[in-house]
């Protein structure tokens, strides 16, 4: 299992209670620093617990997730996600996971974007460290083995088949191998491809691009999440739960203004309207900060809610605000501005993890099941991480065939990454890998961001394809072996490149409007051609596109009003 | 401001070098934080300094160090908070064996955690939904589970400084969570594990863990209501 976070370390219990012998967890960090832990307002299924959710039902999750991806999710695949969440949630408590509670002791429930019942599962604003936690607990109790802060460099695929991994201790900066008869990443999303990212620095999407390279199709990259409340400045994380407490959005001539765009649901509307709405907002001259540097922003007001509530249902909100704004909610609006957030897209997988590549599978952030389609609803990419964990370890434990000869591919894949590295180390290069990060991140924000268009786009893609020419010059100015930073960076900064060339070429060729992918040039939805997923396979001359159908089982494409 | 000194220590077991710091001069802006001030360093000057760095708001634990004299994480500390004379010094946990620059080896942490059975024990059959847990309950152990295990505190406690079996303050937290939560039935085996030889009554009730947490945890509070129940359970005067 590469990866700590909490699809890893959940498929690996999984994998570890089907009776698979020789599971081992392999982290570039230790698991409890993984993102998962950055996860904030909480996790859905239809508990029906709070007073307003009584009605509340798998098919109503079922429906909001759909409806909220613009109708782009495999329903097959968001019906399994909605049904196994009850049964994953209260596996969670049963293993000790704090979840906050109501006064009758069952688990607390808050209203959160898109949804029809208030379905969101929390431990006060800090529920993916809660379940973090809980889940490196868990596999701690039945001592499953995890190498952490090892980096895996190639996944290595023979005759169709994965074969195991080359990967560096970072510690002590030594390559090696290790032959598996079943691969599973589980390696997060891809966030710092963008500037202006709610991420944290590791997000490079490392996991997704050594799949692509491995020749492992990629599906519907260019839906990236734009967050709404990113805190102006930093772009840390401001959960949605402020605005599942009650908290207001605000324009700089004090207006309520989601009353234009989303009247019934105001600010609890789906991320990717009420982050547009915001850059409107921003975009037509009623933001803060006009044309100042960090760009414009909105305020979050959550004054009316009281210190009490604040502190007992936000305190990390509270606590970022005051430690990297130097703000107190209690008496201050809060700036945000809309920031890449998550990565809908990844490895093309089934519901069990499986991918084109046998042996090979994909679990959380890096994965693309696809249950969040155009638009990922906020509260399920942490339930996303523990239904599908489990479903792809039970899986890759009951089909678990051996690895057979691998000693000669490993050895090779071996030879090629010492080779690799050589070159970023010892070539004749001038070029800074930092600056090409800042330009690739900068280029991705403006040209493949929140609003998109033709001549925009392209602009980007021709970047990226400079980009990629002068990686090749990029020198990694430390030659040691220990802890080498830079040589990791410089490492990943390739894969980045590769996905960002298919997040814009995938949008290019998406001449439409859906959930989180807005055209200028062609604002609507367009179901007769785009109600399809977009699948993207690797080849040195830049991404080559298919189409796949979505599955459609209960709900029809309709209008998306909210 | 315009800019500012930073002085990091630098320790590379490849070069032969004595420990020493180096000193950098980086551009000031407004709200910086020290874990910024290091990355513009490793982008801009220097790319051989080693530090660890996540999730830059001060939840994933990984970058705890010694700045201008306190325990911070780097990422929550503000340039401006750490300056000593237009100087932010910066050095590793110390008491630790330094891998390289800022990078500790954490892993007599991480195995003296494991060592408490830091998980849920409940030896009834699970019901079909959830544990029912009041919110008074639920509060008693709203303090620790705020850890982040960052290290600071396990770095900062004089009785683990020569003595790395000691099981230290963010084991010892994480031990009394259990204990006070109304869903855990192990209390006797866990109160057996934290009072063994390595355990609470090696706190000296210091209070440099306290000082040192960055997540405003009372460890000599949570320990101190493990010898508390130690005690008296000891006697038979607590029933569990």
């Amino acid at each position: 299992m590469v990866g700590g976070g909490l699809a890893g370390l959940r498929a690996a219990i999984a994998a570890h209670d089907s009776g698979a012998q020789d599971v081992v967890i392999i982290s570039q960090l230790p698991p409890v620093r993984s993102h998962s832990v950055a996860a904030a307002g909480g996790i859905n299924g239809s508990l029906a617990n709070h007073p307003d959710s009584r009605d509340d039902s798998w098919e109503k999750h079922m429906y909001d997730t759909v409806k909220g991806s613009d109708f782009l999710a495999d329903q097959d695949a968001a019906e399994v996600m909605a049904r196994e969440a009850v049964a994953r949630i209260i596996e969670m408590e049963h293993w000790g996971c704090p979840f906050s509670r109501n006064a009758d002791g069952t688990i607390a429930q808050r209203p959160f974007g898109g949804a029809g019942y208030p379905r969101t599962c929390y431990a006060s604003d800090k529920t993916g460290h809660a379940l973090l936690h809980t889940m490196y607990q868990q596999a701690l109790k039945r001592g499953i083995r995890i190498y952490q802060e090892y980096l895996v460099l190639e996944l290595v695929v023979r005759d169709g088949r994965a074969a195991g991994l080359v990967l560096m201790d970072i510690l002590s900066g030594q390559l090696g191998t290790v032959a598996a008869g079943a691969v599973l990443f589980a390696t997060g999303g891809a966030g710092k491809i963008y500037a202006r990212s709610t991420n944290n620095l590791l997000n490079t999407g490392l996991g997704i691009a050594l799949a692509y390279r491995a020749g492992v199709p990629v599906k519907d990259m260019e839906f990236i999440q734009f967050h709404p409340t990113g805190l102006w400045g930093t772009n840390i994380l401001m959960t949605e739960g402020c605005r599942g407490e009650g908290g207001y959005l605000v324009n700089a001539r004090g207006e309520r203004f989601m009353a234009r765009y989303a009247p019934k649901a105001m600010e609890l509307g789906p991320r990717d309207i009420v982050a547009r709405s915001i850059q409107t907002e921003i975009n037509e001259g009623r933001g803060f900060n006009q044309g100042g540097p960090g760009g414009g922003y909105v305020h979050l007001d959550l004054r009316h809610l009281g210190e009490a509530r604040i502190n007992e249902r936000l305190p990390e909100v509270r606590e970022i605000c005051r430690n990297f704004a130097g703000l107190d909610p209690v008496q201050e609006p809060i700036p945000v501005q809309p920031s890449q957030h998550y990565t809908m897209g990844g490895i093309d997988c089934s519901v069990y993890g499986e991918t084109a590549v046998a042996g090979f599978y994909a679990a959380g952030e890096c994965a693309c099941v696809s249950v969040h389609g155009a638009n990922r609803l906020g509260g399920n990419s942490l339930l996303d991480t523990i239904v599908f964990g489990k479903l792809a370890g039970d899986r890759m434990a009951s089909h678990l065939t051996p690895a057979g000869e691998t000693a000669a591919a490993l050895s090779e894949a071996l030879a090629r990454v010492e080779a690799r590295l050589a070159a970023l180390t010892h070539g004749a290069g001038t070029e800074s890998g930092p600056a090409l990060r800042g330009e690739l991140q900068e280029g991705m924000f403006q040209h493949v961001g929140v609003f998109r268009h033709e001549a925009s786009m392209t602009e980007g893609l021709a970047k990226i394809r400079r980009l990629r020419e002068r990686y090749a010059g990029v020198k990694v100015r430390h030659t040691g072996r220990v802890f080498n930073l830079d040589l990791m960076q410089q490492f990943e900064l390739q894969g980045m490149i590769d996905l960002a060339e298919a997040i814009a070429a995938g949008a290019l060729a998406r001449r439409e409007s859906r959930g989180s992918h807005a055209r200028r040039d062609y604002p609507e939805r367009d179901d007769a051609n785009f109600l399809k997923h977009t699948v993207a396979t690797y080849t040195p001359d830049g991404p080559t596109l298919t189409y796949r159908p979505v599955s459609i089982t209960r709900f029809q494409p309709e209008a998306r009003k909210y | 401001m315009k800019d500012f000194t930073l002085r990091v220590f630098r320790y590379d077991p490849e070069s032969g070098a004595d420990p020493h710091y180096d000193t950098f001069t980086v551009p000031y802006r407004e709200g910086m934080t020290v874990l910024e001030a290091l990355v513009w360093v490793l982008d801009n000057l220097d790319g051989s300094v080693a530090f660890r760095y996540s999730c830059r708001e001060a939840i994933c634990g990984s970058c705890a160090m010694y700045v201008s004299g306190s325990y911070q994480l780097a990422c929550r500390v503000q340039v401006k908070n750490a300056l000593d004379h237009g100087v932010v010094s910066v050095s590793p946990l110390p008491h630790m064996r330094v891998v390289k620059d800022l990078v500790v080896d954490m892993e007599k942490f991480w195995a003296n955690y494991a060592r408490v059975k830091p998980w849920l024990i409940n030896d009834q059959p699970e019901p079909e939904r959830e544990r029912l847990q009041s919110p008074a309950d639920r509060a008693k152990y709203n303090m620790e589970i705020d850890c982040i295990l960052c290290g600071a505190c396990f770095a900062a406690c004089p009785s683990g400084v020569n003595n790395e079996e000691y099981l230290g303050a963010h084991s010892l937290t994480w031990a009394n969570r259990f204990i006070v939560d109304t869903r855990d039935t192990a209390k006797k085996e866990r109160l057996d594990l934290v009072s063994a030889e390595h355990g609470i009554f090696r706190c000296h009730t210091v209070f440099n863990c306290v000082e040192a947490c960055p997540k405003h945890i009372n460890q000599t509070e949570a320990i101190q209501h493990l010898k508390k129940v130690a005690f008296f359970h000891r006697f038979g005067m607590w029933r569990l």
